[in-house]
């Protein structure tokens, strides 16, 4: 006759291999975890354009940006470098008036950008990149001069529709329809 | 042989580990909760461009995804660019229209993630913005990685 087997002593579960099983697990979400966040730049897109003729904006207050497909930059007619860009963003929207061939003030200035089709996409984004540099730098200044650290404390701090420095200066940016090129 | 014996010390040397697997789990749950698996395959290569002026998407859940690249052909091969919406390469563009329109009208803060690869061609972007335009998603982020 077979002998039955010796019961064992205890009939707990064994917990000892509990540790190993939850270490596997973890390598195995720390491993597939990508803690990325999404990081970019924000533009508003205009609506699409309707037959009735958009309102008229005067030759000043317009500046236009045209990337070509060599990735050359041509300011309001004028070739100039990409670190140039910054610089005569803040003083196009910041001229409050005094030079007649700049903006009236910053609501009024609007930035038009113009690409051609085979214009690189890292091209226009580094231009795009100087022009909300011209931006941020803007509304910083502002924000120091209301007593705020930076214009992002601040917008933090107050809600949208009551932010005074995003109402002074708008992020007025127009994405022309590109050049079909050839 | 010394009159007074040492007392030898009688807590336990080894370190508990009984509370282990609870720290552990601990662990566990919190890499779970933050894990986002990838939910799509990408069709296209994106390797994203770097800039330095930009601003984080706080809610992930308002964010749609649009892809351009080359087409992933396999064994290192790229094709013509493409774009990609979820899980599908788009051959109609036409189609962007009704797809994004789905999804604002879902979701109306909608932000759509311009993910596109660096040496696309401003052409095929602004075809999409177009569609964005139409479809009525005005909010846009052109996805790029930190300049530092």
């Amino acid at each position: 006759m077979l002998k039955k087997k010796k019961r064992r002593d205890a009939d707990e579960v064994p917990g000892a291999g509990m540790a190993d099983i939850a270490f596997l697990l973890l390598v195995f979400f720390l491993v597939v975890t990508t803690i990325d966040v999404d990081t970019g730049i924000g533009m508003q897109l205009p609506p699409p354009p309707d037959d009735e003729e958009p309102p008229p904006i005067r030759e000043r207050n317009i500046m236009n940006i045209l990337v070509n497909a060599q990735g050359q930059i041509l300011l309001n007619e004028e070739p100039v470098g990409l670190a140039q860009v910054q610089d005569r963003v803040i003083e196009f929207v910041n001229n409050h008036g005094e030079d007649p061939d700049l903006s009236e003030s910053p609501r009024q200035a609007v930035v038009s950008i113009m690409t051609d089709r085979q214009t690189r996409y890292d091209d226009y984004i580094d231009m795009l990149d100087e022009v909300m540099g011209a931006y941020r730098e803007l509304r910083d200044a502002m924000a120091r001069e209301m007593g705020e650290d930076s214009y992002e404390a601040y917008s933090d701090r107050v809600p949208h529709d009551e932010n005074i420095i995003r109402e002074e200066i708008p992020q007025n940016i127009s994405l022309a329809e590109p050049d079909p090129g050839n | 042989m010394s009159k007074f014996k040492k007392k030898a010390a009688n807590t336990k040397q080894a370190v508990p580990t009984s509370a282990m697997p609870d720290i552990i789990f601990m662990l566990l749950i919190f890499f779970m909760v933050v894990t986002v698996l990838r939910e799509v395959e990408l069709l296209v290569r994106v390797n994203k461009t770097e800039a330095r002026n930009i601003e984080r998407i706080e809610q992930r859940r308002l964010i749609s995804y649009i892809w351009i690249g080359p087409e992933i052909l396999g064994a290192g091969q790229f094709g013509e660019t493409r774009v990609q919406i979820d899980d599908a390469l788009v051959d109609d563009f036409g189609s962007i229209r009704q797809v994004m329109y789905d999804k604002i009208t879902e979701e109306p803060r909608l932000i759509v993630s311009l993910r596109v690869d660096e040496e696309a061609e401003m052409g095929i972007v602004s075809d999409v913005q177009q569609e964005l335009r139409h479809a009525g998603t005005y909010r846009i982020n052109y996805s790029t990685l930190e300049d530092i």
